[in-house]
């Protein structure tokens, strides 16, 4: 097989697996409550590690650029209690805007 | 149910449009990285999950093994063990359907419906990633078809649009210490590992923060 077929056979079989582990195993029911305590933290948790990997990650380098302008631009969208589309077109465009005038 | 389906398609359709520009541009960069047509179609139909599929037409366009494609989109999607987990009671399902819905789960499709002020819907979840899995597919073919029509969609501020996003989502989160103590373990252990692991793997490590933070609170 070749590199590329490879690289769709596996990575989609790895991937269709990793999405429906949870809701394979575990559907259907309740979470058993020594996991369901930290799995209600999860959401702030991996959104807070969105975040920062989608504004400064980089390939193994901390890279700060003018996404961390459009994150400025968003969060004070969000801290005026600004619609979520206008948030994402206010970071947009003022990342747009930076990356334009550099 | 029909209601709630589509309450999911029409909230998700902003980011519809973000993640169509995005697969069109996957769709180019496969080709450059001569992955021909079928495989990436295939690819966007049965991965659905865009920094992975990047990932692999990265590496292969640099001559890099099937191995190594493998290895760094699956770190990539790591994060979808413990996301799918913390919305498996949402899934009713039998197994097979269970297994078909869950493939609808992407990190936006999730997000925003954990913020849903019902509560998580599963109804609201298969309507998003409906609306995004067309968007993906539909982008992945004009890409390929077309060919480089559209800037870089960085160009338009939407890698930083994203992280926009993850904020607005994550603020109402933060109702309590516990869930401040979270995102802050999160969001550090994730800026801490960036320099010293693969793309992916500070995703899940933060995700680890949610445990310590459990136990701390």
């Amino acid at each position: 097989m070749s590199p590329v077929w490879a690289s769709v056979f596996g990575v989609g079989a790895a991937t269709i697996v990793l999405k429906a582990t949870g809701p394979v195993l575990l559907g259907r029911r309740e979470l058993p409550s020594w996991l369901a305590g930290p799995v209600s933290l999860l959401a702030p948790a991996v959104l807070a590690a969105f975040v920062v990997t989608q504004a400064l990650g980089g390939h193994r380098e901390i890279v700060a650029d003018a996404r961390l302008v459009g994150l400025g631009a968003g969060a004070i969208a969000v801290a005026l209690r600004a619609p979520i589309l206008a948030v994402v077109v206010v970071a947009a465009a003022a990342t747009a805007l930076t990356r334009l005038l550099t | 149910m029909r209601s709630r389906f589509l309450e999911g398609a029409g909230m998700i359709a902003p980011v519809g449009v973000a993640a169509f520009l995005f697969a069109l541009s996957f769709g180019v960069l496969a080709r450059a990285a001569g992955m021909g047509l079928a495989a990436p179609l295939v690819m966007s139909a049965t991965t659905f999950a865009g920094s992975a599929q990047f990932a692999v037409a990265s590496v292969l366009g640099s001559a890099g093994s099937a191995g190594a494609a493998i290895a760094a989109a699956v770190m990539l999607n790591a994060r979808y063990a413990p996301i799918g987990i913390s919305i498996a009671p949402a899934f009713h399902g039998s197994l097979p359907r269970r297994l078909l819905q869950s493939q609808l789960i992407v990190d936006e499709t999730w997000a925003m419906t954990i913020r849903r002020k019902g509560g998580f819907d599963l109804q609201v979840l298969l309507g998003a990633g409906a609306v995004l899995y067309l968007c993906w597919n539909v982008g992945t073919a004009l890409g390929l078809i077309l060919g480089n029509v559209i800037s870089d969609p960085n160009d338009l501020g939407l890698d930083a649009a994203f992280a926009a996003l993850f904020l607005a989502l994550l603020v109402p989160q933060l109702r309590g210490r516990r869930e401040v103590t979270a995102a802050m373990l999160g969001g550090g252990i994730a800026l801490a590992l960036i320099p010293f692991v693969p793309v992916g793997v500070p995703i899940v490590a933060g995700a680890a923060g949610s445990l310590v933070g459990w136990m701390r609170g």
